[in-house]
């Protein structure tokens, strides 16, 4: 069983912190087919967050094929999600030369969080990242 | 969906002083809604007309589908924490136990007992020495009990220090779950109910100034920073502006949006839950209402 946290700071809204924490566990392989997420009525009674909250992430995992709502049961998982596709090192790479550029460039530190997460977000709304 | 609270044009006159007036408002089934607004603005008034404490001076309020105060068969589904934790304190927990028991046809003993157990509140202590977080949990407790429908709280946090209003909303929360519940919780703070509720009505004035799904809500409005804005030009995406600061350069706008926000001169911000109801309370006379009927109602109104 794992157990959710919440950052609310990080202005990640609450249903998509559960849905990340769920994919997070099931990379790294703290749950596998079979196992049974915590029921709503746990979830809420530690975390003090709305019901809804959690069926709305739960429903989104459901819906992507990840876990499977038993009705009187609860929700268990039916598919594992391997390491993260792709090769890491050479993105990681790829970044660090970014990230050179950018600073030869005159760019601070603080220009580069923001230019990255504005074209993040620019991605996100055409809906290319999840 | 049905709703389980129904208000139409809902009004309540003390002497020569409206509490609540032209109240016209939804809460659909299964949400657990944030009743905001500044200390004044009626919340009280329409949770107890809401209760059945009170009559209605004009208009009417629906609640489970029947009238509070007139049909009988509604005491046993709804539960009512009022402001000040009204408990005998002469009693003890377990009288208290005792008294709800016998003067409630639906009551779960076992659960509340098992609830205040965990908590460690001691059942056979006084409720008058209780600590103020034990309190409310006692009084939550009892209202659970009831395996209630309806949840009705008043400034059920107002009291409580941080660890009491957490374990307070955990347990609330868990009681809701169980019984798939609606729940209204009132507060003049928002910040208290951002981790819990999902819709929002913001009373101010007497009259309902905003209500909705907070999602929504949330996903309709934005920030809007860009330099200073001279006149009053429409800008593409934005259906009204709420509240606008100005520097001599710089224009802030929190907006309600129709579409997508794409002049390049406006950089884009979402806005919290709490920016938004101090963004409105501070216009008095913006609105953002579910149904256009509502906005033309508060037009007239206004004229």
């Amino acid at each position: 069983m794992i157990q959710f946290r919440l950052d609310q700071r990080s202005g990640v809204s609450t249903y998509v912190q559960i849905v990340r924490q769920v994919r997070h566990a099931l990379r790294l392989g703290m749950l596998r087919p079979g196992d049974q997420l915590p029921t709503v009525k746990e979830v809420v009674a530690s975390l003090a967050i709305n019901p809804n909250t959690v069926l709305k992430a739960y429903r989104e995992l459901e819906h992507e094929g990840l876990v499977e709502g038993r009705p009187g049961q609860g929700t268990f998982v039916l598919h594992t999600l391997g390491p993260p596709s792709g090769d890491h090192l050479a993105i990681r790479r790829a970044l660090e030369r970014w990230i050179r550029g950018a600073l030869a460039a005159g760019l601070e530190a603080d220009d580069l969080i923001a230019l990255f997460e504005t074209s993040l977000r620019d991605l996100q709304d055409e809906e290319v990242v999840a | 969906m049905s709703a389980a609270v129904v208000a139409t044009g809902l009004g309540k006159k003390y002497r020569r002083r409206w509490a609540l007036r032209d109240c016209t408002l939804e809460i659909p089934e299964g949400r657990i809604a944030a009743l905001v607004g500044p200390n004044g603005a009626g919340k009280t008034t329409l949770l107890h007309l809401a209760t059945g404490l009170l009559e209605p001076t004009a208009g009417e309020i629906r609640v489970l589908g029947l009238t509070p105060g007139e049909d009988p068969g509604l005491l046993p589904r709804f539960g009512f924490v009022a402001q000040d934790v009204p408990l005998y304190r002469g009693f003890t927990v377990t009288d208290m136990l005792a008294f709800g028991r016998h003067t409630n046809a639906r009551w779960d003993d076992h659960l509340a007992r098992t609830r205040l157990e965990r908590l460690e509140v001691p059942l056979d202590d006084k409720v008058g020495h209780l600590s103020g977080g034990q309190r409310a949990q006692v009084a939550l407790a009892l209202a659970l009990a009831k395996r209630p429908e309806l949840l009705l709280l008043d400034e059920p946090l107002a009291s409580l220090d941080p660890l009491a209003r957490r374990d307070f909303l955990r347990v609330l929360m868990e009681g809701v779950a169980e019984d798939g519940a609606t729940a209204v919780l009132s507060s003049h703070l928002i910040s208290d109910l951002e981790r819990v509720c999902d819709y929002l009505i913001l009373l101010s004035h007497a009259r309902t100034q905003v209500a909705g799904d907070i999602d929504q809500l949330l996903g309709a409005h934005r920030l809007l920073v860009g330099p200073r804005r001279h006149g009053g030009g429409r800008i593409a995406g934005v259906a009204a502006v709420v509240q606008e600061d100005h520097t001599d350069r710089q224009s802030t706008l929190l907006v309600r949006t129709d579409g997508p926000i794409l002049d390049p001169a406006w950089e884009v911000h979402e806005v919290g839950l709490e920016d938004l109801v101090l963004a409105y309370l501070g216009q008095p006379s913006a609105s953002a209402l579910p149904e256009p009927r509502l906005a033309t109602i508060r037009q007239e109104a206004s004229q």
